[in-house]
């Protein structure tokens, strides 16, 4: 941390990351952009780059822009519930206790819905 | 000196060409304004008889609306094959459910008669609403051979279960195939009346573009109104958990009631209203231990694995998992939704209620002792039978509006297991509790006739828009027909004439907030206009503190308000949404002070009528715009009179 460095900020805007992009996954394709109900999302000034998260504060948390996301799979977006919005729940067989968030998570569970991902007719 | 001036240099430009004022003009027989469940639905039914549909929607029609992330629940199929009630008997027990408040039995009748068709089409469009791989063969709930699966009530079998999580893109295809022309991203701001006059009959509207700023004015020889009802009008706050309210996305400014109000119709049931959590205290919407609702009926334990017990409407206590989905006995059927006065002639399946939960769904009425349990409740997942299971978390928490990424996708991350783990319960279920001068408007909107017409000529109105309306299926087969009856309509309506100087008005108003500076921001004036709601229309209410309430609003719109100010195109938007919160809470505070009368039905107390449904009052009170001054009127509950002879004269098929 340099000390030489310190700025003056206003405060942040919080939640602050509702979405969270990976750069090395996202190509910038802004199909998130367009269909944000919010419309939180601002394309990057530089082509390829993932979006702006503008308006973090505004945020519906429908996880579209996931769904509609062609790279949502390998990880180029992910949903981040806030801090006061993670459930906890308790494994009946062991008592155990776990939450949305916590350091060390169980493995996780890929299995998609029944009818998957995209049920058709 | 702020912030912003000092970093202004640094800020990158705004992404999109803006153009203000800039002025485009759209003409079409039939123009749909909202593109949501209702909307789509409208401009596939107009389109359909062959008119030109225009299609307006503030964001994005492939994703938008309370049905942009999906439905879990088709409500009002009743007549599918395997249903056992008709159309006539459904719709007569919601309207007399709650004391004949709860439902437009006009609106319920047609999603009654239509609502299964529009599902039907919806399988056509693509979206899976059948278990036709038989992932589910044997389940109590489905019906070999239609290979529907129902909710609720196994025996009556009037709500089917639904892959709807691409309804809404499925829409939005249909009315591109149609060729309804879509304007995404265009805020309709007002309606224009024949020769600029309020009250007059309605020749199109305004809009303004939420990217580029550009104006838009629309002609249209009939209109469909197919937004939804406000939400931001009580509980504001940005910082704690975004705008979320009460489950509608929060875009939801309740602009169609504001623009008809405006306009001049005639408006009912704006009085009623709900405490809410305020979202912020509560957790992600269908996201925590429950037993209601998508996850009706899920079993509950306490913090010692101790099972709340179910009980039918008489209090006695269910042995079986599959009993908490059929009638009582000597109950014919009965209706899936709680809501706070659900009658006994319909009262569904219920947990016994918790000793000092306020949370816990209330009990049937009639003395049913309450349970002892140990805090925190649990959802017990594991212990249902695994076709209950596998439809709860595998099938409905994916389907259900905003359920597959933000909870079954995330949850499943986070190494939820549904046949190994209890999901919390927590007070006041995911919407959280809040003190009681936290409130949601409820059903307020537009009145119609058997056309689906409001009292304004040329404006139609279509699903949540409706006063006293229903959801997803609702909104479906309301739009579908109001799309329908204004197709009609247009075809023998004159090439609509706007007034010039209305248009002007309009657009000096639109455009103000941008040229001021140091004004008020959007933010600060929706959490102001909340705080005058909390203080003047909360939980207790009077003549005199309404009136205060609106004579906070006069001071508002003549101080602060004329001061605000928007830096572009999205802002501006924002601030237009809150001009209409505030439209739309005058509109409540004057039904409020219409009914002079308390009301149990409504969640309508009044300080000063103290009497509890007094028999004057068991009817609709209205109000609307006339010459400046606000006019009230009534309606008759059952003023929709013979349901069946009156859709089969006015349906249009």
């Amino acid at each position: 941390m340099k000390q030489e460095d310190v700025r003056m900020f206003p405060n942040i805007v919080t939640p602050r990351n509702p979405v969270i992009f990976d750069e090395a996954v996202c190509n910038g394709c802004n199909a998130c952009v367009e269909l944000c109900v919010m419309d939180i999302l601002m394309p990057n000034p530089e082509k390829g780059k993932p979006p702006i998260v503008l308006y973090p504060d505004e945020c519906y948390y429908d996880g579209l822009c996931v769904k509609n996301c062609p790279l949502w799979e390998k990880g180029a977006i992910k949903l981040n519930h806030p801090l006061n919005q993670r459930v906890r729940w308790k494994r009946k067989a062991t008592g155990e206790h776990f939450r949305l968030g916590m350091p060390n998570p169980p493995p996780p569970n890929d299995k998609p819905p029944v009818g998957g991902w995209d049920a058709k007719a | 000196m702020h912030y912003e001036e000092l970093v202004k240099e640094h800020a990158p430009r705004w992404p999109y060409p803006v153009n203000y004022g800039k002025e485009n003009e759209v003409n079409c027989d039939v123009l749909v304004l909202g593109g949501g469940i209702a909307g789509c639905w409208a401009a596939i039914g107009a389109a359909r008889k062959g008119a030109r549909v225009v299609l307006v929607e503030k964001a994005a029609t492939k994703t938008s609306g309370s049905g942009g992330s999906g439905v879990d629940h088709w409500h009002d199929a009743v007549t599918n094959p395997a249903c056992r009630i008709t159309p006539e008997e459904y719709a007569q027990a919601h309207i007399d459910n709650f004391g004949g408040y709860h439902r437009c039995g006009i609106g319920h009748y047609i999603a009654c008669r239509e609502s299964y068709d529009c599902l039907l089409e919806l399988e056509k469009m693509g979206v899976k609403i059948r278990d036709s791989e038989d992932e589910f063969k044997g389940a109590e709930f489905r019906d070999e051979k239609t290979k529907l699966m129902f909710a609720y009530d196994y025996t009556a079998k009037y709500c089917v279960r639904v892959w709807g999580s691409r309804a809404k893109p499925a829409l939005h295809k249909e009315c591109q195939r149609l060729g309804v022309k879509i304007y995404d991203h265009v805020v309709i701001t007002s309606l224009l009346n024949k020769d600029g006059k309020i009250g007059a009959k309605v020749v199109g509207a305004t809009g303004v573009s939420s990217r580029t700023g550009e104006f838009f004015i629309f002609r249209g020889k009939a209109s469909v109104l197919g937004m939804a009802k406000a939400t931001r009008n009580w509980v504001f706050s940005t910082e704690l958990r975004g705008l979320y309210v009460d489950g509608r996305p929060p875009n939801q400014s309740g602009d169609g009631h504001a623009i008809a109000w405006r306009a001049g119709a005639e408006i009912a049931g704006a009085e009623e209203s709900s405490r809410v959590g305020g979202g912020a205290y509560g957790y992600p919407q269908y996201g925590a231990g429950n037993a209601g609702n998508t996850w009706y009926a899920c079993s509950m334990v306490d913090a010692n694995g101790k099972e709340i017990p179910w009980v039918d409407r008489d209090g006695r206590i269910l042995k079986t998992v599959s009993e908490r989905y059929r009638p009582a006995p000597g109950q014919k059927f009965f209706l899936s939704m709680g809501g706070s006065r659900p009658s006994y002639e319909y009262m569904p399946p219920r947990l016994m209620p918790v000793q000092g939960d306020i949370a816990t769904p209330s009990g049937p009425r009639g003395g049913v002792a309450k349970i002892e349990a140990a805090y925190p409740l649990y959802a017990d997942l594991p212990s249902l039978p695994e076709m209950e299971r596998k439809a709860l978390w595998g099938m409905m928490i994916a389907q259900e509006a905003r359920t597959l990424i933000p909870i079954y996708r995330t949850y499943n991350q986070a190494g939820f297991d549904p046949e190994k783990d209890m999901l919390q319960a927590y007070a006041g279920g995911w919407f959280g509790l809040g003190p009681p001068q936290w409130r949601a408007a409820s059903n307020g909107g537009p009145i119609v006739d058997w056309d689906l017409k409001s009292s304004l000529d040329g404006l139609y109105v279509a699903g949540g828009q409706i006063f006293a309306s229903g959801d997803h299926a609702y909104s479906a087969a309301t739009g579908k027909y109001a799309g329908r009856r204004a197709a009609d309509y247009a075809s023998g309506a004159d090439e609509p004439v706007i007034d010039r100087k209305q248009v002007e008005a309009e657009k000096y108003r639109v455009y103000a907030p941008l040229q001021r500076q140091n004004g008020i921001d959007w933010k600060e004036l929706n959490a102001g206009v909340c705080k005058v709601m909390q203080d003047y229309c909360g939980e207790l209410k009077s003549e005199e503190v309404l009136k205060l309430g609106l004579k906070w609003y006069d001071e508002i719109e003549a101080g602060e308000a004329a001061t605000a100010c928007a830096r572009n195109p999205h802002e501006l938007l924002r601030l237009l949404e809150v001009f209409n919160i505030m439209t739309v809470n005058r509109i409540i505070l004057e039904a409020c002070r219409a009914r002079r009368a308390s009301n149990s039905y409504l969640g309508f107390t009044r300080t000063d009528y103290p009497e509890v449904d007094p028999p004057g009052w068991r009817k609709w009170v209205t109000i609307r715009l006339d010459e400046g001054r606000v006019k009230t009127g009534e309606l008759p509950l059952d003023y929709y009179g013979d349901l069946k002879k009156n859709y089969e004269a006015h349906c249009g098929l």
